[in-house]
């Protein structure tokens, strides 16, 4: 290598300086942010899994002194998160389909996806308070159906927005081929463009199933939450973010402990369907070949 | 389905070939080169006018495209061959903006007329794209797509049938009869090109438009598709867009040269190569511009 003068010798090592600053930036930044995770995650586990019992899963919640458990959260969890996919999910789909398939950039296209970005990003606390505007005071009390319809309203622009998003991923050539062969836009949307994106869409509801299940403040004012065992849609139910407020707040140690544990049972619920909806994406991708 | 023979959309039904079509799609060829002047017109396209927005693409062309033989559009790029090609099937449609003046007739039928169907149009007129685009199904399933779409087996066998017919048709039965369930993303871009062709015979097309069926393939897959078009000639109608004035030369009957959204000549391909009328075609095809 040729001798480089003073200056340029100079100018090199400040170049490398600052480069091996950046690179150390961002390794500090992405390890603030792993060490974070893993102390969450540690304390999580630590706190949580010393309760972890049978009775966990068989008892309802009870008194303080009694042996309780989380049953009646878990189920209540189980039946409003799945109700709520299963209202939330296909409205996204078909919103999804909608922007991306027939309305794509027209006026009022744009205005469905910009009111759908709003909901989006509207506090849940909000659509709590809407849903019990809608389903609870009319109707006379709280219920595991407000609740279902509080996550529903959650899930629905989640799924609408990466359904329109995995669409657009799907190559117009596919459409011109379905076109051209003599095939009507709903026919080319179903027999093509779904199939195709389907593993993306899947990948899209569980990651809103995901969301939903953590959330606590759309269901404070609509299906309460509940210490018995109840499986009636039209009654308060339990659910395990509930449970978990209620609980880590009280003064007794049994019930602390046992919120430590309903927290992690959500996060290792929440992790596993993030897990699954990467490895439902790789399989479904796989199938198709390429 | 209508059934009445006297109107437009029965006369482009796909399952029953119209009393004008039978005697040309029997007749037999005799050599390649002779076909050109004994062929009887399949399609005409008269003062036509093609605009994108404001834009216009095409300037008053008339063309006669002869059946049983293939007719090649070139010309340099953006020069309308392959705007004129997707007015053929009305794929223009399917672009925003897109209009059209001047009058495209199938067998006597103007197939922008309002009684037409475009759907129907373009089951009639198949298309091969520029990149082979299967769908992401298996190799059985992209051929089935039209038949399944427009109902054209009543039972399994007539539709294992008519996916045997087609993919013989398209010289590609050998290579995948024992894969029939793999995806059609597993083949090579040759075969890939072939499937499609074989995709669009299963629909019965009296026409098939090839938007530079070639240009993504290598020499062997070339001269596989090549042989391919030479054969389907026989017995349908084919117009193709390329780029190659040697393939052009190969494989066509009849040239059109297009510049600046004109046609400026047309005739047998012998004579447009060896003795073009206007010193224009003369310049293109040796080489000394576009």
């Amino acid at each position: 290598m040729k001798e480089l003068s003073p200056a340029a010798r100079a100018r090199y090592f400040r170049r490398q300086l600052v480069d091996r600053l950046m690179g150390g930036l961002c390794v500090l930044a992405a390890g603030i942010g792993l060490v974070l995770l893993g102390l969450i995650l540690w304390m999580l586990f630590s706190n949580g899994i010393g309760g972890l019992s049978l009775s966990v899963f068989t008892n309802s919640m009870a008194q303080p002194g009694a042996a309780g458990g989380l049953a009646n959260a878990i189920v209540g969890s189980i039946i409003q998160v799945g109700l709520g996919a299963m209202i939330g999910a296909p409205l996204g789909m078909m919103v999804g389909v909608y922007l991306s398939e027939v309305g794509k950039d027209s006026r009022f296209a744009s205005v469905v996806r910009f009111v759908n970005d709003i909901l989006l990003s509207a506090p849940s606390v909000l659509i709590g308070l809407f849903v019990y505007q809608i389903a609870v005071s009319p109707l006379g009390g709280f219920s595991g159906f407000a609740g279902a319809l509080a996550l529903a309203l959650i899930a629905m622009p989640i799924v609408a927005r990466t359904t329109e998003d995995i669409l657009r991923l799907v190559p117009q050539a596919y459409r011109d081929g379905a076109v051209a062969l003599g095939s009507r836009e709903n026919e080319v949307v179903r027999k093509v463009v779904l199939p195709a994106a389907f593993g993306g869409i899947l990948t899209g509801v569980l990651l809103a199933v995901a969301r939903i299940a953590g959330e606590t403040a759309p269901l404070l004012f609509t299906s309460l939450g509940n210490t018995n065992w109840s499986t009636d849609l039209t009654q308060p139910m339990a659910s395990l973010p509930i449970a978990i407020y209620r609980y880590a707040g009280s003064p007794y140690p049994e019930w602390v402990a046992l919120a430590w544990t309903g927290a992690m049972l959500i996060t290792v619920g929440v992790l596993s369907l993030n897990i699954l909806s990467r490895f439902s994406h790789a399989a479904i991708s796989g199938k198709q070949g390429g | 389905m209508l059934t009445t023979s006297a109107s437009p959309i029965a006369a482009i039904d796909p399952v029953r070939p119209t009393p004008g079509s039978a005697a040309p799609l029997r007749a037999p060829t005799v050599s390649a080169k002779a076909a050109t002047t004994a062929a009887p017109t399949r399609m005409s396209v008269g003062n036509v006018n093609a605009f994108y927005g404001e834009k216009q693409a095409l300037f008053d062309v008339n063309l006669e495209i002869p059946d049983n033989a293939v007719t090649a559009f070139i010309g340099a790029s953006g020069c309308g061959k392959s705007t004129l090609l997707r007015c053929l099937n009305r794929m223009n449609d399917t672009i925003p903006g897109a209009s059209i003046e001047g009058q495209i007739r199938m067998d006597g039928i103007d197939i922008n007329s309002p009684a037409v169907d475009p759907v129907q149009v373009r089951t009639r007129i198949g298309m091969v794209f520029q990149k082979p685009n299967p769908f992401p199904m298996s190799i059985y399933d992209n051929i089935a797509y039209g038949p399944r779409t427009h109902k054209l087996a009543a039972t399994k066998t007539e539709l294992d049938t008519i996916v045997e017919k087609s993919l013989r048709g398209a010289a590609l039965w050998d290579e995948v009869k024992d894969r029939l369930k793999s995806s059609g993303l597993g083949l090579s871009g040759g075969q890939q090109q072939r499937l499609v062709i074989a995709r669009t015979l299963a629909v019965s097309p009296a026409v098939i438009l090839m938007d530079e069926p070639c240009s993504a393939l290598d020499p062997i897959a070339t001269a596989h598709i090549e042989a391919l078009i030479d054969d389907l000639r026989k017995h349908t109608c084919i117009v193709m867009v390329t780029h190659s004035m040697a393939q052009a030369a190969r494989v066509s009957q009849v040239t059109a040269f297009f510049n600046m959204g004109r046609l400026v000549e047309s005739g047998p391909t012998d004579q447009i190569f060896t003795a073009p009328k206007l010193d224009q075609t003369q310049d293109y095809i040796t080489g000394r511009f576009g």
